[in-house]
């Protein structure tokens, strides 16, 4: 028996100074990778900004004949550390429904978020990458298109009679509903 | 699990290799002073990890190096910790690396037949220095930026290619776009891939050669797992607590103001461990740099690579410890020789505080209007609360004071020869301009030509003798006279005192009389002394500092003061900021308790 006790004592040190070497090497890699994955991770917390009315033209710009025209959209763009006013951020196509009533549609492709093209030849949209076509409402088209929704209408409002506000925001693709992005 | 174990180790023997690098035999016992090697292993494992993580926000132009590493800083979540590791692990590799090397030296482990494998190490030692400097400029901060012009101009006295090796590696003739793609691609690609190679070598050499065991062993030979892999452990576990504990007291890495290379910076210093350098350098007379900063360096690194061979002499090996323990040494007493220069000089402190507050002001800047495409530095170049101080210290503190100081916080040896502007046209201000005690003393006309002139004349005799009925007056004079400044921090005073600015605009027409020399209200041309309509005012102030001698201020009788505008000393941009500093109208951030509300 006298014999036995150092081995087994021996036994549980060496286990013990195992668990240590190996708790403790395991340990100090933690604070380094722990700040890496936050930063790694900071984009997941950024949200969309919830879109505001901004001014993309005129009422007096839009045929009559309810032919739609592209607009680009410029505003505020926060980009990480940078603040641009008055800067592109995207573009929509605004069609007249009446003398003061007036429909606006993100050009983005609800498919992929291609820019989508206006044909005037056949009075509809057709995205140039996957051939969604839209008619000229943005309701879909072709019944095989690609897209799972029609093209996003935004909010309009006119102001000062002759101004036309949209109020921009674009949505997740690839999605039956519109989800803002 | 098992069976997969060993179908991988089928495939690829690891299983043997694990065993060989585990059971390494440590003869005599593990011991503290084997971990060194281990602690730099991990140093540069943190190095690699954070770096990398680093890498996914950084951004290398000089538009947006700054503004990257703060956003990082700043914004990015637990990116304070992540940069703050990074750059206190550097530190404290380059410590660790001297107690290695000391390590590996005494106890002769250079020696035959492990020549090569130091050779490795010295060469991972450069590279690690290179990494330094490399990474000290990628924040692109003044301190790093100038700090590296200066390494980058020592570089260009080398002999015989001196020009053309600091061309090639600030990428061009002058600092640009491509200095800093050029240290990013060095300090995250190049180096780090070399250091990896000769790590690997350095590691695969120290296996074939073994521990060097002083004799006589101290203990029972043991393996390498699990005894000095804890050993190894802790220390790496000491190490990662000196990194947390700075990352927490400096609140993450330092970053200063954005660079400028139009604003030079003196109190640009190397990181801490390349101060003895920088202190070396002050030694050598001009024309003799290139002995102080390439020749002896040189010469101590040549030594340093053939301490192997003179270890193999008799004394040999006493001469290379005697060596190292000199050569770090008086490394350690350059050092604290700068920085006891740089702490008995009121420069470099006038410039460190300075620069620590344009650091601290571009946070809020930055944070208030966000940054601009053209980079941060714009934001630091507009504004007044920076760049007024600067600006009166070069134009206004040789004759003007501010607070006693030329306006950054030095004294002027020059006597002071007119008006300490610090809360000019305030009410205090005017109220000491009016005081017999105080108008002829040299903070408002004492060291100028009107020191004997009119106005003083006027307080002195008259103001002196004032009843106080009339020093009632004056009171309402001074209050109506500093509220045509609209001075911001008077706003609140100003507005709560409307009926005493009307009357006491009445007695400056009236009673007091203040028009029989100077014009209020409306334009006077027989007026004497300066126009006190919007006295103090932008746009008084900006027209004042562009010609004081125009008919409306002091006309003919304008001392020795510059038309700064008219001269074309200053331009309106810089007139304005000055104007704005002295009425103290910059941004201030809405205090906690104010949002609040």
């Amino acid at each position: 028996m006298r014999e036995m006790e150092p081995t087994e004592n021996e036994g549980r040190r060496d286990f013990l100074k195992k668990a240590c070497a190996a708790c403790i090497g395991g340990a100090v890699m933690i604070p380094p990778l722990a700040a890496g994955v936050a930063v790694l991770l900071d984009p997941v917390r950024k949200k969309a900004g919830a879109g505001d009315f901004v001014q993309v033209g005129f009422l007096s710009a839009l045929p009559e004949d309810g032919t739609p025209r592209k607009f680009t959209v410029l505003t505020t763009r926060e980009d990480a550390w940078n603040k641009m006013t008055n800067v592109p951020v995207g573009a929509v196509y605004l069609r007249r429904l009446a003398a003061d009533k007036v429909e606006a549609l993100n050009v983005a492709c609800p498919h992929a978020g291609c820019f989508v093209d206006f044909v005037q030849d056949r009075n509809s949209y057709l995205c140039p990458c996957h051939n969604s076509t839209f008619a000229v409402d943005g309701k879909i088209n072709d019944p095989k298109s690609p897209a799972a929704r029609g093209m996003d209408a935004l909010e309009t409002q006119i102001r000062n009679g002759n101004e036309v506000w949209v109020k921009f925001q674009n949505f997740l693709a690839g999605e039956a509903e519109k989800i803002p992005a | 699990m098992k069976s997969f174990l060993n179908w991988l180790d089928s495939r690829t023997g690891c299983k043997k290799l694990l065993h060989e690098a585990l059971y390494e035999k440590v003869p005599g016992g593990a011991r503290w002073r084997y971990v060194w090697g281990s602690t730099l292993t991990f140093a540069l494992a943190v190095q690699f990890i954070t770096g990398l993580f680093l890498w996914l926000a950084y951004n290398p132009s000089s538009q947006t190096a700054w503004e990257s590493v703060y956003y990082i800083q700043n914004h990015m979540t637990g990116g304070a910790w992540l940069r703050g590791i990074h750059h206190f692990t550097a530190q404290a590799m380059n410590i660790l690396l001297v107690l290695h090397l000391m390590q590996v030296v005494i106890d002769g482990a250079y020696k035959a037949p492990r020549e090569v494998n130091f050779w490795f190490g010295f060469l991972l030692l450069l590279l690690v220095l290179a990494l330094s400097l490399t990474g000290y400029l990628l924040p692109w901060d003044q301190k790093g930026f100038w700090a590296t012009k200066v390494a980058t101009n020592i570089v260009a006295i080398t002999p015989f290619i001196g020009p053309e090796l600091q061309k090639l590696i600030i990428g061009g003739a002058d600092y640009g776009h491509h200095t800093l793609s050029r240290f990013f691609a060095l300090h995250a690609g190049f180096l780090p891939g070399m250091i990896v190679v000769l790590l690997a070598g350095h590691i695969y050499l120290f296996r074939r050669h073994g521990l060097t065991v002083k004799e006589p062993r101290r203990g029972a030979d043991t393996t390498f797992w699990p005894d000095q892999v804890l050993k190894d452990a802790v220390a790496c576990l000491a190490v990662l607590a000196t990194v947390l504990f700075l990352v927490i007291a400096g609140h993450g890495a330092e970053l200063g103001g954005p660079a400028d290379p139009t604003e030079p910076y003196s109190a640009a210093r190397p990181e801490w461990y390349f101060l003895f350098l920088f202190q070396f350098l002050k030694y050598f007379p001009g024309g003799t740099e290139v002995w102080g900063a390439i020749v002896i360096p040189t010469l101590l690194l040549i030594v340093m690579c053939l301490m192997p061979f003179f270890g193999k002499w008799r004394l040999g090996h006493r001469f290379n410890i005697w060596f190292l323990g000199a050569m770090f040494g008086g490394v350690a007493l350059l050092t604290v020789l700068a920085m006891n220069d740089d702490r008995r000089n009121p420069s470099y402190r006038v410039a460190k505080e300075a620069a620590d507050r344009e650091a601290e002001r571009v946070k809020v800047l930055a944070a208030a209007h966000g940054i601009p495409t053209s980079g941060a530095v714009n934001l630091v170049r507009e504004d007044p609360f920076v760049q007024g101080p600067k600006l009166f210290a070069r134009n206004c503190a040789s004759c003007h004071r501010y607070g006693g100081h030329d306006g950054l916080g030095l004294t002027v040896k020059d006597p002071q020869s007119a008006a300490d502007l610090k809360g000019f046209a305030s009410r205090e201000w005017i109220e000491r301009l009016l005081d017999p005690a105080h108008i002829a003393s040299s903070n408002y006309f004492g060291g100028t030509k009107f020191a004997t002139g009119k106005m003083v004349r006027f307080v002195k005799k008259e103001v002196a003798a004032y009843t106080p009925q009339q020093k009632e007056q004056l009171r309402k004079v001074i209050v109506a006279l500093s509220a045509e400044a609209k001075l911001k921090s008077q706003l609140a005073s100003d507005a709560k005192d409307a009926s005493e600015i009307a009357a006491g605009r009445e007695l400056i027409k009236g009673d007091i009389n203040c028009t029989e020399c100077h014009a209020f209200g409306k334009p006077d041309e027989e007026a004497t002394g300066p126009d006190l309509t919007g006295y103090g005012s932008r746009e008084w102030l900006i027209s004042f500092l562009s010609n004081p001698a125009h008919p409306k201020f002091y006309g003919k009788r304008n001392d020795r003061m510059p038309r700064f505008a008219d001269e074309k000393i200053l331009d309106t941009k810089a007139i304005g900021l000055i104007a704005d500093w002295l009425r103290e109208d910059w941004y201030e951030p809405p205090t906690t308790a104010s949002a609040a509300h």
